[in-house]
């Protein structure tokens, strides 16, 4: 009798987009609201992002159920952290959090795609990008999610700079002032959900700077 | 005497030749090559003077929108209009073939074409091919008899019906009509209600979007409203623009001489008689 193979799967995809931008002295976290299943939609209103500490915002696309699962493990570590070393977290310190949790689950993983956005120990933008079993990178920008493949080569052109094979390495950070990244970011979302199904609705847009955090809705298209 | 062994009718259908060598093929691991769908929202319905037909404008392959606009409501004859759900070629195909056949039926009779006789021609087609053509219609038009609507599944079954949805989205527009559909409609109720059916599938169905088209046809005279409603306008466009100046970089440059040059000399030995 040949192996039977699973006719039930764990996962399902709700689909969506995320990007972060890091700049000079801000980080710009995006996601769209829309949450779907197959061909339909389940509500217009989900919010993607959530904010782990006080200078480090987390945006996850993918198994929404995972993604819930996953921002509690990591709000209940920030929290043990808080109780035994008396502060908040850093922001490279949750992005190395986040991997090791996501490592932990590597033979059941999280079916969650992560973009880690935040403020360094220096005030400068910082992002970091995963998959979905921890692999992370400290990067200028990022977008995950169904749409990631309509709006990175977009973010290339526009932000990148020198060649990575250039040496010296140039700075991680963009030389676009917030206004500028801002506006990149709704133009991202506004093309992306042109030709991307599960991408739409409206984007929820997150700026942190020295002042605090700053929160934007944008309405996309609905069909 | 020669006998002669009947082969397989020479006029199109499904030819199982190749079934066994794919079913082999498939256990093997190879996987089916994937073709556009429309993943559509079209509907039509009967009101007091025709038909009322309306489509969704969006093509999909996959998770992506491959055609933002593209028509779904084709062309059969002057008072026969078809909408195409399923996948992009075969619509096509199998509504501009009938529509060639109407014309020359048209030429043979000297008549109107009737909406039963693109029926026909339809199903046959689709039903010799096993449901192997993906294409879901819903066929509408006024000819002497009346006005007719009629849906055509992929396997080549048809139902008569006042008012019909096909696609991905018809459910939800199918939810408008069973709400709000009653008989003897006017023209204007009939459009909005289309109208709004189609909208429901744009609107709740992700294989469905962009603009609503809609085609009245009534005796004599038909309308085709392409982009009656435009609900999916950009958001938002950027103010100040992007460019593309960027190249992609020049890390190094080197030259490959393909060809050495080589020295001919002449009054060499000549050749040997």
């Amino acid at each position: 009798m040949p192996k039977q193979q699973a006719n039930w799967s764990p996962y399902d995809n709700n689909g969506g987009t995320c990007v972060a931008i890091a700049g000079a002295d801000y980080c710009v976290i995006a996601a769209d609201t829309r949450m779907s299943t197959g061909y339909s939609i389940l509500t217009r209103d989900y919010s993607k992002i959530i904010q782990l500490a006080d200078k480090s915002v987390m945006a996850s696309s993918g198994f929404q159920a995972d993604v819930r699962a996953l921002q509690k493990v990591l709000a209940a570590r920030h929290l043990l952290y808080q109780h035994q070393h008396n502060k908040q977290m850093s922001c490279p310190a949750m992005a190395q959090l986040l991997s090791n949790t996501l490592y932990f689950k590597r033979f059941f993983p999280y079916y969650s795609f992560n973009v880690l956005g935040g403020l360094d120990s220096e005030g400068k933008g910082c992002v970091f990008t995963y998959d979905a079993v921890g692999s992370y990178e400290r990067v200028g920008y990022s977008a995950q999610g169904s749409g990631a493949t309509l709006i990175t080569p977009f973010l290339d052109n526009q932000l990148k700079s020198p060649s990575p094979l250039l040496l010296p390495a140039k700075d991680a950070v963009t030389p676009l002032s917030e206004i500028e990244a801002i506006d990149l970011v709704k133009t991202c979302f506004a093309s992306a959900t042109e030709r991307d199904i599960y991408t739409g609705d409206k984007v929820e847009m997150l700026v942190l700077n020295a002042s605090g955090i700053r929160r934007e809705f944008m309405e996309l298209r609905k069909d | 005497m020669t006998r002669f062994e009947e082969s397989a009718p020479v006029k199109g259908g499904f030819s199982f030749d190749l079934c066994k060598r794919n079913e082999m093929l498939v256990q093997k691991g190879l996987k089916p090559s994937s073709y556009l769908k429309t993943g559509t929202t079209i509907v039509g319905l009967v009101f007091r003077d025709g038909v009322i037909l309306g489509a969704d404008t969006r093509a999909t392959e996959g998770p992506i929108v491959a055609d933002k606009n593209c028509e779904k409501i084709h062309y059969m004859a002057p008072n026969i209009y078809c909408c195409g759900a399923g996948t992009a070629a075969d619509t096509e195909a199998v509504t501009d073939m009938v529509s060639s056949q109407l014309k020359l039926h048209r030429f043979h009779t000297g008549r109107d074409s009737r909406v039963v006789t693109a029926l026909t021609l339809l199903k046959s087609h689709l039903f010799s091919y096993q449901g192997h053509v993906s294409a879901a219609l819903v066929l509408g038009g006024v000819d002497v008899t009346g006005p007719h609507l009629h849906t055509i599944y992929p396997h080549g079954s048809t139902d008569t019906l006042p008012f019909a949805t096909m696609g991905s989205g018809s459910l939800a527009a199918m939810a408008i009509f069973e709400s709000k559909y009653r008989e003897g409609l006017t023209r204007d109720e009939g459009v909005k209600l289309v109208a709004e059916a189609i909208s429901s599938g744009i609107f709740n169905d992700l294989g469905s979007g962009s603009n609503v088209d809609v085609c009245v046809i009534t005796k004599g005279n038909r309308e085709y409203l392409r982009n009656y409603m435009l609900p999916n306008l950009r958001t938002y466009v950027s103010e100040k623009g992007y460019s593309f100046s960027k190249k992609t970089e020049v890390l190094m440059t080197k030259i490959t001489p393909l060809r050495e040059l080589v020295e001919v000399n002449e009054g060499g030995d000549a050749m040997e008689e």
